[in-house]
């Protein structure tokens, strides 16, 4: 079973965290994602750095503009994950875009992540339509599971197609915005958390983009399964550095 | 815009103004045209529902390429109604038309794509030179990739990372080409030639000087296949004069020190 099923039957509200990875030093990558597991966190998203991303604020911009300065490469990444799965048991997600998947070669890059033990991946400017046609049946080959964002103005009908084609959560983006921390929600938010919880979809939901600390995460998971924190912990990370991770997730979830 | 492209093209900018425009400045990477459509849609995406997305070249996510080329296509419409007149017949023998993200060239060649008698040309900005590492020459630089949603030929490092393009022309420095040019190439349907600034630039004279028509650094590019390849005496060339070269005075000023 896949890490991802696996980890949403368990009876409680799931944390993620997204770092981008190679920032704020090179070699942080396994460190980070060592502490995030040691204190609790249920589900790590790996940021593949890209040049131009899109759906981005300033923070994770940033930090991927900083993380190709360091070196960071494709294949430097999958060298320092070579042998993640030795001491890390909770779900990876690598979090990219979709030109230096394209450029490594899709099947080489889904090889890669299988023997990894990479569990899904998030592409935003990956159509759901084109992995549907093109990329699923390779990606499922490697036990790659896909998933998609949902926005405010997400139509009903592609929520449902996403629904159905995808697997492991839908990502569900709180607000229409690009990523970057907001300090709480108002009610256009709830109401749409409440809406989507209303259409009773088989895939899990997360909410994700606009997380910042506790108050947002308990809004965020009051009608999801869970939530991703991202620009939130970037800044943490600049601010205090890897070894202050623990002190982060205590203060989201305690 | 971006904020280079705000220094550089400073006429442009105030025009845009004195038409009611605010301009905001992308900072972001080489602060130029890719940049600058990266903004746009973040802001976009930070606004779906009171802001609708335009956009003023044939690239970027489905449909917005088709629709600025078919915009664009009235520059054929009128090309074959002139020409019809002049020449007696509505086709010529080449269309040269410069390509940044190429959207004069798709509004030149639109009517004339399948029409087989029309030898298309596109110009593409070579910069300082195709192997300086300062270039805009997408066809001779890159390779299948995918930038503001769409597949196409890309300026980009081996792992995929999007690099900065060059040319001394606001218009061109853009590190792909609308998928449609991509595909002209791909076919050979069109024929791709680079040029240098200087020789751009040295056309922009020539053309004042010749016929009295201040181009665009863009659109000098374009003329500048004069130099590179040969043209038969009775044959009908119809370039695409896409701008006009007041935008860029304060380029020549510097370049020619006028």
């Amino acid at each position: 079973m896949n890490r991802i099923d696996q980890k949403f039957q368990e009876d409680k509200k799931l944390l993620s965290i997204y770092f981008s990875a190679g920032h704020p030093k090179l070699e942080d990558t396994v460190p980070i994602i060592q502490k995030l597991q040691a204190a609790g966190v249920d589900m790590v998203e790996i940021g593949l750095p890209f040049s131009d991303p899109l759906a981005d604020g300033p923070t994770i911009q940033e930090s991927s503009t900083k993380a190709l300065q360091n070196g960071m490469t494709t294949d430097k990444l999958f060298a320092q994950l070579k042998n993640i799965r030795q001491e890390i048991n909770i779900p990876l997600v690598l979090m990219g875009y979709f030109n230096p998947m394209m450029q490594y070669g899709i099947e080489r890059f889904c090889q890669r992540c299988g023997a990894i033990g990479i569990d899904g991946l998030i592409v935003p400017d990956l159509p759901v339509e084109v992995y549907h046609e093109q990329y699923k049946n390779l990606m499922d080959q490697h036990g790659l599971y896909n998933m998609f964002l949902i926005t405010p103005q997400t139509p009903e009908k592609r929520i449902r197609y996403i629904d159905k084609v995808s697997s492991g959560f839908i990502y569900m983006v709180s607000s229409a915005s690009v990523t970057g921390a907001k300090s709480s929600f108002g009610t256009t938010q709830t109401d749409y958390f409440q809406r989507i919880a209303g259409m009773h979809l088989h895939t899990p939901t997360v909410v994700g983009f606009g997380i910042s600390n506790a108050e947002t995460f308990t809004a965020a998971t009051t009608h999801a399964k869970g939530a991703i924190i991202g620009s939130a912990f970037i800044k943490f990370l600049e601010e205090k550095g890897v070894d202050q991770i623990e002190k982060f997730i205590r203060s989201i979830r305690d | 815009m971006g904020a280079l492209d705000i220094q550089r093209q400073a006429p442009n900018v105030a025009r845009m103004k004195m038409l009611g425009a605010e301009v905001r400045a992308a900072q972001s990477g080489s602060k130029t045209l890719k940049d600058a459509t990266n903004e746009a849609i973040r802001d976009w995406i930070n606004n779906p529902v009171d802001t609708h997305y335009i956009i003023g070249s044939v690239v970027g996510p489905h449909p917005y390429p088709d629709m600025v080329a078919r915009f664009q296509a009235v520059i054929s419409e009128e090309t074959k109604a002139q020409l019809l007149e002049v020449e007696g017949r509505d086709y010529p023998d080449h269309l040269i038309a410069c390509v940044g993200g190429g959207s004069n060239a798709a509004g030149l060649y639109y009517h004339y794509l399948n029409d087989e008698r029309v030898n298309i040309i596109a110009v593409e900005a070579a910069g300082k030179g195709i192997d300086s590492g300062e270039s805009a020459a997408t066809s001779a630089l890159g390779k299948e990739g995918v930038i503001h949603g769409s597949k196409t030929l890309l300026m980009q490092t081996p792992d995929g990372q999007i690099t900065e393009p060059y040319s001394i022309s606001a218009g061109l420095d853009y590190p792909g080409v609308g998928p449609m040019h991509a595909h002209l190439y791909r076919t050979k349907r069109a024929e791709f030639l680079s040029i240098p600034d200087q020789e751009a630039m040295d056309w922009g004279l020539t053309l004042s000087q010749m016929e009295g028509i201040i181009p665009a650094i863009e659109t000098a590019h374009a003329f500048a296949a004069l130099d590179v390849r040969k043209f038969g005496p009775q044959e009908v060339l119809v370039f695409n004069c896409s701008g006009r070269g007041d935008k860029d005075l304060d380029t020549y000023i510097e370049y020619f020190k006028l």
